[in-house]
């Protein structure tokens, strides 16, 4: 037990550096995701085509993988990041594929008499989509997205594997200077992760609460 | 692609009009496409990407045997995974709607905890402790278990939740004991709704293995580890193992799919399918609940 409160410092930092990669991926997933799911349901063949893709591609392929071509393949083409840039770029890259397709489920939960009233009263399909399909969608994207985004906080340990001091990275070295103390802070530290997957499935639980009412 | 029902109510049937500006900016998304290609293409050849020494290596038939070596520990460790996470997520499912709170809070907390902690931290915890008792493959594989068991266990909780009330009413009017009602009425009915999540969760699992690597064992991507290093070809590595699973990842969800359309046509379950987010792959669609 001591052990937790005598590393403190270091565990604090540790989680600290999770938050920042989880924050930081967590936003540019997003916005890149989203923009995929308008592709994919958007009434251009190319985009569709390119949107599918671009789920097929990364949702398939393990974030290890993902990691190793950007932490040690882009250097190859030079082109250079720190490893806190590298990893976040793989965190995103990865995770919008999960948010395109939780946005493109909400958008199809969307009662059909919406869209097809933004367009009897002469909106386009940018219109229909932005003002009256996505602000409804996100609601309804609210869990999914949540699960995505509780899904990314345990994916950026990965990050651990690749010259990222976060949590997991704290825990590793931790345990290699006291092996006696391995189970306080095995627990201690994935209670640290419980705790963020609370907040945000707390988060989710409140906002959906809130829009329901609103609807 | 593009065939949902609804994305053809978000605009009219394009007319003349329509379908050229379709056109042109199918014709711009594609320039656009082609252009970044080409930027790629440019950038690999700028940098020998194309050299065959850095692709040699998947060409040998040595390398290429190692390889398909790394892919049969891959499949078992995540076939092994998923046949004993199977249990256990029963097991818990159970323990967590029983009645009891002896059982009850148990099997949350341990549910909860796992699905909360990173498979990673789990593998540097058995690697650094337990390694040489268990061995490498148990490394990967109970942080493996516990994860996604932990996952079927909500999974099957939902899906048990969601056979409708009028068949466990049934069984009990017949009289059926609790367990027998669990183990007649209500399991087989929930594992058949559940069966493409179970398969969607293989697709986790698989993804996983490549965890691994930090120990490292002799799967597929620590294989293509020793390679990248010996060779000084990363990208070309980090390529090929890339196909490899979106090809064995993208069949697996196909047959989910498959299997998810064949469940619903023969109607032996009684749960209506709920609208899950097409393998999301986080496993964590019941959170919705």
């Amino acid at each position: 037990m001591d052990v937790l409160f005598e590393e403190w410092r270091q565990i604090v930092d540790g989680f600290w550096e999770t938050i920042q990669l989880l924050v930081l991926s967590g936003l540019i997933a997003t916005v890149l995701g989203t923009l995929l799911a308008a592709m994919r349901v958007a009434p251009v063949r190319m985009m569709n085509a390119i949107g599918t893709s671009y789920v097929n591609v990364f949702r398939n392929t393990p974030l290890v993988v993902l990691f190793i071509l950007v932490v040690f393949g882009l250097p190859e083409l030079d082109i250079q990041y720190t490893y806190f840039e590298k990893a976040v770029i793989a965190l995103s890259v990865y995770t919008a594929a999960f948010v395109c397709e939780a946005v493109r489920s909400g958008i199809n939960t969307v009662a059909t008499g919406q869209a097809e009233a933004a367009r009897s009263i002469g909106m386009t399909f940018t219109q229909t989509l932005g003002r009256v399909v996505l602000p409804q969608a996100f609601r309804a994207v609210v869990p999914p997205l949540a699960s995505v985004f509780i899904a990314l906080t345990k994916n950026t340990s990965v990050a651990a594997g690749f010259g990222i001091a976060d949590a997991t990275a704290t825990l590793s070295a931790l345990l290699n200077n006291d092996p006696q103390a391995a189970v306080a802070l095995f627990v201690g530290i994935g209670l640290g992760y419980v705790l963020i997957v609370a907040v945000i499935s707390t988060g989710s639980h409140l906002l959906e609460r809130r829009w329901a009412a609103a609807r | 692609m593009g065939g949902s029902p609804m994305s053809s109510v978000l605009f009219d049937v394009p007319g003349p009009r329509a379908r050229s500006r379709h056109r042109a900016i199918g014709a711009v998304t594609a320039l656009v496409l082609v252009a970044v290609l080409a930027w790629a293409i440019w950038r690999l050849y700028e940098n020998n990407q194309f050299e065959y020494e850095k692709w040699e290596p998947f060409v040998t038939p040595a390398i290429v045997r190692d390889l398909f070596d790394g892919l049969l520990v891959t499949l078992k460790i995540a076939a092994v995974s998923i046949a004993l996470a199977i249990p256990f997520g029963m097991i818990f499912a159970v323990g967590r709607l029983s009645d009891h709170w002896i059982l009850k809070w148990p099997c949350f907390v341990v549910v909860e905890f796992f699905r909360a902690v990173p498979v990673l931290m789990m593998v540097f915890f058995l690697s650094i402790k337990y390694a040489t008792e268990i061995g490498k493959f148990w490394v990967i594989a109970i942080p493996l278990i516990l994860y996604n068991g932990s996952v079927l266990a909500e999974v099957f909780r939902a899906g048990i939740l969601a056979v409708p009330k009028g068949q466990s009413e049934a069984g009990s009017s017949i009289g059926l004991r609790k367990y027998q009602l669990m183990t007649i009425i209500l399991i087989p009915q929930a594992v058949t709704a559940m069966l493409p999540a179970i398969i969607s969760q293989c697709v986790v699992a698989l993804k996983d293995t490549a965890l691994a690597f930090v120990i490292p064992y002799d799967e597929i991507v620590s294989v293509g580890n020793d390679i990248r290093n010996e060779f000084h070809n990363s990208f070309a590595t980090a390529i090929v193992l890339a196909v490899v699973f979106i090809i064995i990842d993208y069949s697996l969800s196909r047959l989910a799919i498959w299997v998810e359309r064949r469940v619903a046509r023969r109607g032996r379950t009684a749960v209506k399918q709920p609208p899950t987010v097409p393998g999301v792959g986080v496993g964590d669609e019941s959170i919705a609940g």
